[in-house]
């Protein structure tokens, strides 16, 4: 487990909305990760959805969930895990916001 | 200008189709004068049977009433038989001495009943079945008398046996061949039948000859002798041995018949002035007895007549039903098979079910169906369109897979189903996978296996079959979709239209006011309700209520449509399909700058720059903003493009500058949104090779104008767009499609195309709203430029920074 890490400003992400985080060493196999806000919290999810690798980022987020753009599979942001009937898990990441800054682990 | 003069001989089915045709494709291009040998407005003549058997009235099968006429400004001479043709001074003269001139003459004489040239066919009580007289000379008949006999074992006289002897009549039908309908069935089928019908007590006498017809002390018929000698009592004889076409009139004006009156491709007869449609016509050598293939003629023989010139009229296959009830009995093609035809069989001579397909070359090309026809549409379909059923072999004789309603024989079918057929041809689902998910998971309703198994999630034509599967893999426990009220999603109970209605009436601005106001179940919906919230606030409010970015879909959130692999495709507006050597050299350029892996013409008449990274977008579109193209919205739900055909501009064939009127619609419409994506097109003649038939709003240009189509659909399931008006000028074209869709895009269920919505409210309806009510069509029209004035490229927006943070990644 790496060492937390600031990514980016609360208010750099939207309401009900994603960023896209990608590492600078980025090395193969090393997917970019997605960035949630809900109404109150931020969620860190691999950027990659378990049924055919849709970018999660670009998906409508409500509740603690987000909805995958390509085929409309739910995925819970706390974690990771497909709801139901679809089986299926993105890999989560810790995450946490401290006087308005977001932090990351990898 | 004085109009053409359209006279029509005969007021029976095929004639008055064809007249009602041309009034929808070119509705003032004639006077139109009528004449009809019977006392009767048009009827349907099928019906004839139900009336006979009792189950239904004379008025109830009436098909155009009086009213009809006179509202389409028709003169009728109804009750008058028409003489004579005078070819020469172009006149129609009837036998009570009344005129009417011609320009164009259609001929629709249908065809009246065979009588068997034997002694005594004259007598009282010996009669035909064709019109209303006939038939209520029968209903007299079985009040008065007791035995009857039909001459023919055809569906004419198995249905007016039938109905006579529902009507307490001892009726014997006689018949020629070995087995009923042998034109209609082979000998297996022909059995089953005779044996149902004798279970219901009627009589049969096959390969019977008969020689005369024996007259009683009343002078009224009484008995039939046949060739061996047997003689039976007869107070009725119904002649149903064949139809001879109607011919006379024609012969004897010169015009040539051969077997009936002889028509071209186009229902021509040898005399260009004079058209011929329906039972009185040999086309290619073939007299048709049934309506379906008339109507078919009806259609040709309007376009003709409307000078429009593209239709051609090439023979049809047939297909037949027995009108009895209780009896389910269907044939098509050819059913006989014989060499180098391939037949499937099932026999249950015990449940009373037999059917037999006929395959050659992988093609069905026959069958008949007795006991269970509920696939005869289907078989009809697939023999029509010679589609090859190697692929279907297997499970074929089973029926259609997907679609019928649920129902007690439908149960039966699906429950005959094999695990492997699909169910779900969007989804490439099987019914084994279906039972599996029901009985694993336990589900019961069609909304679980929906989402378990995707099945009838896409075009949802399979929902049917799969309710069946349901019901016969669970039974009793299964719940039937509730059908009333349709809630937005599961976050709410409301429905489209209350929420709509809560929005305007309430004063509603924004999703969280509206959720709260009902009082939603979510704390912020979901991907369903979101985005249909947002579309009803914006287009309720314009300038007022705030596009909420995070409630649309990817697409429309950045102006550019998702790839599989995440990657996006730009497709630049070509307004009305048109561009330039610079516009193309942009995108060219474009394509090259940001090494687009594919570059694709699209069926919208555009180009489509498939594979581009999302960062790059608003570089990408800033280049092209500077060769002046601007969003297509290809990726919306939203306008689309209009298509165009080449038109006057161009066209040796052109009425209309079709270009220059799309590219009008298109500015006008640009950036506008609606419940679903809007497309539209401009065709220059009916020829129409814009394809405005099945589109949202389809224009065609036409000598005194335009004609405006609307709800058409090219998509999942076809559908045609119906005729709503005719204008005369560019600016009314703007104005009543804008209209109308203005008008969808306040009423419209999100997600429902014009064709849903319209055949939700109905045409009728829209009419009422868009051509019979002017300043409701003028104030709808000012809603939408008003809520389009400020359109704006979107691309140009998010080239000056709008929702920048969509386009940039962060680094970690
Ligand atoms: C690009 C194009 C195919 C092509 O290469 O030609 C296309 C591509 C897509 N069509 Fe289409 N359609 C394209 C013309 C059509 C046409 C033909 C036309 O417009 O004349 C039709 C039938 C006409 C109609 O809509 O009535 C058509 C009927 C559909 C449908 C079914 C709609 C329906 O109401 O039944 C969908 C599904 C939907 O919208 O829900 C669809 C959905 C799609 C989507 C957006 C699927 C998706 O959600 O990702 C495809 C996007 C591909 C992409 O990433 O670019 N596409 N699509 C065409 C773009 C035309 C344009 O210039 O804008
Ligand atoms: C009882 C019955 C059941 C049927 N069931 C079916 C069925 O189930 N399915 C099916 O497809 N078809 C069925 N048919 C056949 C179908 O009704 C005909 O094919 C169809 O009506 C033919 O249309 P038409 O316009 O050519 O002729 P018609 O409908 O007969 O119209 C011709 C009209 O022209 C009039 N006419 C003739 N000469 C003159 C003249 N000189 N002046 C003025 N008027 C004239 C006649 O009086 C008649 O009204 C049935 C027919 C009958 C009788
Ligand atoms: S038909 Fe349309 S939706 Fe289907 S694959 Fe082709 S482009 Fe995609
Ligand atoms: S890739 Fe996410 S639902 Fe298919």
């Amino acid at each position: 487990m790496s060492d937390w890490q600031a990514v980016c400003n609360l208010d750099d992400i939207p309401r009900l909305g994603s960023r896209v985080v990608r590492r600078r060493s980025g090395g193969e196999g090393e997917d970019d990760i997605a960035l949630f806000r809900t109404q109150g919290e931020v969620f860190a999810l691999k950027n990659k959805c378990p049924h055919k690798g849709g970018p999660l980022s670009e998906g409508i987020v409500h509740g603690k969930a987000v909805t995958c753009p390509l085929h409309g599979w739910k995925l819970r942001l706390e974690s990771g895990e497909a709801v139901a009937p679809d089986v299926g898990c993105a890999r989560r990441h810790p995450v946490k916001v401290e006087n308005g800054v977001v932090y990351l682990q990898f | 200008m004085k109009k053409p003069r359209l006279v029509m001989v005969g007021n029976g089915m095929a004639g008055v189709r064809t007249v009602e045709e041309l009034l929808k494709i070119a509705p003032d291009h004639y006077e139109i004068a009528i004449f009809g040998a019977e006392p009767h407005p048009n009827y349907n003549r099928i019906l004839l049977s139900p009336v006979l058997a009792g189950e239904m009235t004379v008025q109830e099968i009436v098909l155009n009433d009086l009213d009809w006429y006179s509202g389409h400004g028709i003169r009728l001479h109804v009750g008058k038989k028409v003489a004579r043709l005078d070819r020469v001074r172009r006149q129609v003269v009837a036998e009570d001495g009344t005129v009417e001139d011609y320009d164009r003459l259609l001929l629709a004489t249908g065809s009246t009943p065979f009588v068997l040239p034997v002694p005594g066919n004259d007598l009282p009580g010996v009669i035909g079945y064709r019109d209303i007289k006939d038939t209520d000379e029968m209903i007299e008949a079985a009040r008065r008398h007791k035995h009857a006999v039909v001459i023919g074992g055809g569906l004419l006289g198995l249905e007016a046996a039938n109905g006579l002897k529902l009507r307490g009549m001892d009726v014997t039908v006689v018949h020629l061949a070995p087995w009923l309908l042998e034109r209609q069935l082979d000998e297996v089928a022909g059995k089953m039948l005779q044996k149902s019908l004798e279970d219901r007590g009627l009589k049969f006498l096959l390969e019977k000859q008969t020689e005369a017809l024996t007259r009683g002390e009343s002078g009224r018929v009484a008995a039939v002798r046949f060739k061996d000698g047997m003689q039976i009592p007869a107070d009725l004889v119904v002649m149903a041995a064949g139809i001879r076409p109607n011919t006379g009139l024609a012969e004897a004006a010169g015009i040539y018949c051969q077997r009936g009156i002889v028509v071209n491709d186009t229902m021509q007869t040898y005399d260009p002035k004079i058209y011929a449609v329906g039972e009185c016509v040999s086309h290619r050598g073939t007299a048709y007895g049934l309506v379906a293939p008339l109507f078919e003629q009806a259609k040709v023989a309007a376009n003709h007549l409307a000078n429009f010139g593209i239709g051609r009229y090439t023979g049809s296959v047939t297909s037949t039903k027995l009108k009895v009830t209780g009896i389910d009995l269907f044939s098509a093609g050819d059913f006989m098979g014989g060499k180098g035809s391939e037949e499937i069989v099932l026999n249950d001579p015990a449940g009373g079910v037999y059917k037999k397909l006929v395959i050659k070359d992988n093609k069905l090309v026959g069958g008949v169906l007795y006991g269970d026809t509920a696939d005869g549409a289907w078989y009809y379909q697939l023999l029509k369109e010679g589609r090859d059923i190697h692929p279907l072999r297997d499970h074929l004789l089973f029926g259609q897979t997907s679609g019928g309603d649920a129902g007690h024989q439908g149960q039966n079918k699906a429950a005959l189903m094999a695990d492997s057929a699909e169910v779900c041809g969007c989804n490439g689902v099987t019914k084994g996978v279906i039972v599996r998910a029901i009985k694993e998971k336990g589900l019961f309703t069609l909304d679980d296996v929906k989402k378990h198994t995707k099945a009838a999630s896409s075009c949802g034509s399979c929902a049917g079959l799969v309710e069946q599967i349901l019901a016969s893999t669970i039974g009793g426990a299964y719940t039937p979709a509730a059908s009333v009220k349709k809630p937005v999603c599961p976050c709410t109970d409301h429905s489209h239209d209350e929420v709509r209605k809560a929005i305007r009436e309430q004063g509603l601005t924004s999703i969280p006011e509206t959720m709260a106001f009902l009082e939603w179940k979510s704390p912020n919906g979901c991907d369903k309700c979101r985005p249909a919230l947002n579309y009803y606030l914006i287009s309720t409010w314009p300038h007022v209520a705030k596009d909420d970015s995070q409630s649309r879909f990817i697409n429309e959130r950045v102006h550019a449509n998702i790839q599989k692999d995440g990657t996006f495709s730009v497709v630049p507006r070509l307004w009305g399909g048109l561009t330039t050597p610079a516009e193309l050299r942009a995108i060219a350029d474009a394509a090259e700058k940001y090494r687009v892996p594919t570059v694709k013409v699209t069926g919208g008449q555009r180009i489509d720059l498939l594979g581009v990274n999302k960062e790059d977008l608003p570089r990408m579109w800033a280049d092209l903003n500077r060769a002046g193209l601007v969003s297509g919205h290809a990726y919306g739900k939203s306008i689309r493009t209009v298509k165009t055909c080449v038109g006057a501009e161009h066209c040796r064939f052109g009425t209309q500058l079709a270009m220059a009127m799309g590219v009008k619609l298109e500015k006008m419409l640009f950036d506008m949104y609606a419940p679903h994506k809007v497309k539209l097109a401009v065709s220059g003649c009916p020829r129409n090779c814009a394809e405005a038939g099945i589109k949202d709003v389809g224009v065609i240009g036409v000598d005194s104008g335009y004609e405006i189509y609307v709800a058409g659909n090219g998509g999942i399931k076809t559908e045609v767009a119906q005729f709503l008006v005719k204008v005369g000028s560019d600016d009314e074209v703007l104005e009543y499609a804008g209209a109308f869709l203005q008008l969808y895009r306040e009423e419209g269920h999100y997600l429902d195309r014009t064709c849903h919505y319209v055949g939700r409210v109905g045409l009728d309806y829209v009419k009422g709203r868009i051509v019979e009510d002017e300043d409701g069509r003028k104030a709808l029209y000012a809603r939408l430029r008003d809520a389009l004035k400020d359109a704006r490229d979107p691309w140009a927006e998010r080239v000056a920074g709008k929702q920048k943070h969509e386009f940039e990644i962060l680094e970690a």
